[in-house]
């Protein structure tokens, strides 16, 4: 299940940011002329075609798999989650249809037209992707229920879905997904403008890729800072794991690296900074932190897996707000930023940024919650499925994705560079 | 709990559009995998250009279906994923496949020997799937899915699909599949060879159909399974053949005669016909013996906001189909015009 999540993510994820590029470019063309603009979508567009279709099979995949691994959790869970999941389902239908008309209706409709369905599907894609973390994070803070006998009674499939974490969760994605689209196509083309600083193809493609990428990463660091006020408040346990703070205290530091060590209890070698996390957890330097200590071990979740992969997606967004910085920085003094050596190489080099920081962030929401599968109502030992054997399912579908994933990044190889329909003098301006 | 009955009979409508249109995605991989002769080229060039643009779109209805039998009827939805673990298992690692290589197999641009290989993946796993389906809703039908307490594993999660009748069962959904993808095909080409061709197929698959239920009754019979006693004892069983038989007729009459639109719409009512007739044999339970409509239905608040989403999501769905398919489906669908984007109308200057 987490291995098809984290499958699943990055084609979500793609799914999400690169139709608002595709539609960015047609609406160039449309608006310049320029046959680059309209060259750029429709490459974009048959990358997207491919990563679409292995999304759709692999999201099929995963509305089984709930049920194929989570019975008890589906059977507990569906009355008061499935709304979203159904409004998700209409999501799907629209993103489906119109991406369908888009891709093969280029010479069907009029231009108007064409970049409407477009619009459609960039839309329809966000909102499919925040219907299905209004899920998630119902698991992470449930509401909209009560125990009677063990039994969920009184439900509120509403309060549910609006429950305390899915603000921040759902806008922290959202934004994750075009931060990383945004970076990762801006990489890419980076790279290929190294070779060739004055590709017009080239840098029109970092044109449109900064322009999403450049407000997501700026605003990231933002609503992960929201995140983490939340995770303090409703889920300490998470936060402890987070920061490997093992004792309660007040004014705790913010450790940045460091390994914890469960035995020991302790986290060494962390650059420590005094009183901060006090400070970004609850906006006072002075504040209580409650530390593993204050919960019975059988209740931690994995400590060093949270606390590294939290660190990886700091460490990562960091980076991709500096990189962002460093082209407004150009941007403003130069009006030029291809001609940058050093920020070429460093944006190519942070073309996987977003994908890892976004699988490091699902691992810090997942793991960290374990042992619980719903936060404080039902454990994960207790979802699982009665099926035995359960390894042969998942060597087989990973082989299978695996298998995938070669070809994916073969075609979009194949499909992207080495096709050239474009004639000489449209590469140079 | 009326309301629990009318979202049973949504989910069935939903299952229902699959079959008719997802269905007759897989029976074209079906085609694609018979494709034989000198216009076999033709043909698969035909039925990807039928395919494409939709097949995604079609593809959701099932995801419609099982997210509608979790949130409404979430004690089934864990029911089936248990007894039919296996089954379930191969039919999306089938999902998978199909939909991976058509589309590898229409952006793979360097026409190269792996091409073919993806053709191959595509239509094969078109045709597994579809009985695999078949197979867990012949086990379903047959009640056989009560899950026994303490039983090997073999009794727990094989036996119940691994029977004759399942089997049947199976084999009529790919034979309906496929007589669908044929005789929709007729209406779609234009070239009279490749009409031809099509009807063919089509007189071929409505006979395998024929055979297929034939078995189907005739093995659930032999072991009076409650299905096949209803389907044919009940107060609603005679007008019910009748109607299937009065469909079955008018499709094979009509693509005798060559009156593809009639066709079209006769053999859709017959595949639909065929299924609310299992819908019907079967209610009102949802898994025979183990959980009914009434026992298995989420708390009433659920299902009120679950078909309030589904009349807001109706707003926007119906609209966006009807625009799907005429653009696609209204005019002329050569089977040598492959899309090409360099075609596109940009604005004018
Ligand atoms: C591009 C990807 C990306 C980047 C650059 C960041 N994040 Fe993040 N983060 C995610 C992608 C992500 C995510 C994968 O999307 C998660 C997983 C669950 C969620 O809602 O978002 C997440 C979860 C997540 C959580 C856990 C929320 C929960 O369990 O409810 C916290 C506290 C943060 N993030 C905080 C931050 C901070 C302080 C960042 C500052 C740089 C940051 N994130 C950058
Ligand atoms: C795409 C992002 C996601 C990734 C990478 C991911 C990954 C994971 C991981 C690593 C675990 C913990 C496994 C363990 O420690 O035992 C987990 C648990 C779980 N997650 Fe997620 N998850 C994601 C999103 C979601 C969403 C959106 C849902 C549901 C709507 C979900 C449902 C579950 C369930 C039911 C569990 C408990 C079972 C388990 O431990 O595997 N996850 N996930
Ligand atoms: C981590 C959270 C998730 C996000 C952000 C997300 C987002 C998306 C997006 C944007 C798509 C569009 C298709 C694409 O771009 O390839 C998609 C497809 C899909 N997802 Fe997810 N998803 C998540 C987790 C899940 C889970 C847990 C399920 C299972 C219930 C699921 C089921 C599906 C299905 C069935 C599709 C295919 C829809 C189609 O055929 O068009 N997703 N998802």
């Amino acid at each position: 299940m987490a291995l098809s999540l984290g499958f699943h993510i990055i084609f979500a994820v793609i799914g999400i940011g690169m139709p608002a590029l595709m539609v960015l470019a047609e609406r160039k063309w449309l608006k310049t002329g320029d046959p680059v603009w309209l060259d750029l979508a429709k490459r974009w567009s048959k990358g997207t075609a491919i990563l679409f279709a292995v999304g759709a099979v692999s999201g099929t995949v995963l509305s089984f798999e709930l049920g194929l691994l989570w019975p008890k959790f589906m059977e507990y869970a569906g009355p008061i989650i499935g709304m979203p999941f159904s409004l998700e389902g209409f999501a799907f239908f629209t993103e489906a249809i119109f991406l369908g008309i888009y891709l093969y209706g280029w010479t069907k409709l009029s231009s108007r037209a064409h970049w409407w369905a477009g619009v459609a599907v960039a839309v329809s894609g966000t909102v499919s992707g925040i219907f299905v973390v209004f899920a998630n994070a119902w698991m992470n803070a449930p509401t909209g229920f009560e125990i009677v006998n063990g039994k969920p009674t009184n439900i509120d499939p509403i309060a549910a879905m609006l429950n305390p974490a899915a603000f921040h969760q759902t806008l922290h994605m959202t934004i994750a997904a075009f931060a990383t689209t945004g970076i990762a196509v801006a990489g890419i083309h980076a790279w290929m403008l190294r070779k060739n600083p004055r590709d017009h193809f080239h840098r029109s493609a970092l044109h449109i890729a900064l322009l999403v990428a450049i407000p997501a990463s700026l605003l990231q660091p933002l609503s992960g800072d929201i995140s983490a006020k939340f995770v303090a408040k409703w889920q300490p346990a998470k936060l402890a794991a987070m920061e490997g703070q093992f004792e309660t205290e007040r004014g705790a530091p913010l450790r940045i690296g460091g390994i914890p060590n469960e035995t020991t209890r302790e986290t060494k070698y962390a650059l420590e900074i005094p009183k901060a996390l006090s400070f970004l957890a609850f906006a006072d330097l002075n504040a209580e932190v409650k530390g593993l200590d204050a919960f019975p071990e059988e209740e931690w979740p994995p400590v060093a897996i949270t606390h590294f992969a939290f660190q990886i997606m700091i460490g990562l967004g960091s980076l991709m707000m500096l990189a962002c910085l460093w082209v407004l920085l150009l941007w403003w003094r130069k009006r030029e930023v291809a001609e940058s050596r050093p920020l070429l190489t460093f944006l190519a080099l942070l073309t996987p940024a977003g994908f890892i920081a976004v699988e490091a962030g699902w691992i810090v929401t997942e793991v960290g919650r374990q042992p619980w599968i719903v936060y404080g109502f039902m454990r994960t030992k207790d979802a699982l499925t009665p099926m035995p054997g359960l390894v042969i399912p998942l060597v087989g579908i990973s082989l299978l994705y695996l298998f995938l994933g070669v070809v994916v990044v073969y075609l979009l190889h194949a499909q992207i560079f080495k096709t050239k329909p474009m004639t000489e003098e449209m590469r140079t301006p | 709990m009326t309301l629990a009955y009318l979202l049973a009979g949504v989910t069935m409508v939903a299952l229902n559009a699959y079959v008719l249109l997802g269905g007759a995605d897989f029976g074209a991989g079906v085609w694609d995998l018979l494709a034989r002769g000198p216009r076999a080229a033709r043909q698969r060039a035909a039925i990807e250009q039928g395919i494409g643009p939709i097949w995604e779109a079609n593809h959701v209805w099932v995801i419609l279906v099982v997210v509608l039998l979790f949130t409404c009827f979430p004690p089934v939805y864990a029911h089936l994923s248990v007894a039919l673990h296996i089954p379930i298992s191969v039919m999306l690692v089938g999902i998978v496949l199909r939909g991976s290589a058509f589309t590898f197999r229409a952006y793979d641009s360097t026409n190269s020997p792996v091409q073919k290989y993806w053709g191959r993946i595509f239509s094969i796993s078109s045709t597994i799937t579809p009985v695999v389906l078949g197979v867990c809703v012949g086990s379903l039908v047959s009640g056989a899915l009560a899950l026994p307490v303490n039983a090997s594993f073999a009794a727990t999660y094989v036996m119940p699909w691994l029977t004759p009748f399942a089997f049947a069962v199976g084999f009529l959904t790919l034979a309906v599949f496929a007589f669908l993808a044929a005789v929709y095909l007729t209406v779609e080409v234009k070239e009279p060879e490749l009409q031809e061709d099509f009807r063919r197929m089509a007189l071929g698959a409505a006979v395998a159909v024929g055979i297929c239920a034939g078995a189907a009754l005739f093995l659930g019979r032999a072991s009076k399974l409650g299905v096949t006693e209803a389907l044919l004892t009940r107060a609603w069983a005679v007008p019910f053949q009748l109607f299937t038989a009065a469909t079955a007729i008018t499709t094979i009459v009509a693509l005798l005669r060559r009156r593809y639109a009639l066709a079209r719409l006769a053999a859709g009512a017959q595949v639909s016909a065929l299924m609310w007739g299992w819908a019907g044999a079967q209610f009102p339970a949802l898994v025979p013996g183990v959980h009914t409509i009434e026992s298995a239905a989420a708390p009433f608040i659920t299902l009120k906001l679950v078909s309030l989403g589904l009349l807001g999501g109706a707003v926007v769905l119906v609209p966006s189909l009807w625009y799907l398919f005429r653009v696609f489906k209204s005019d002329t669908l050569s089977a040598f015009e492959r899309v090409d984007t360099a075609e596109y109308r940009g604005p004018k200057h």
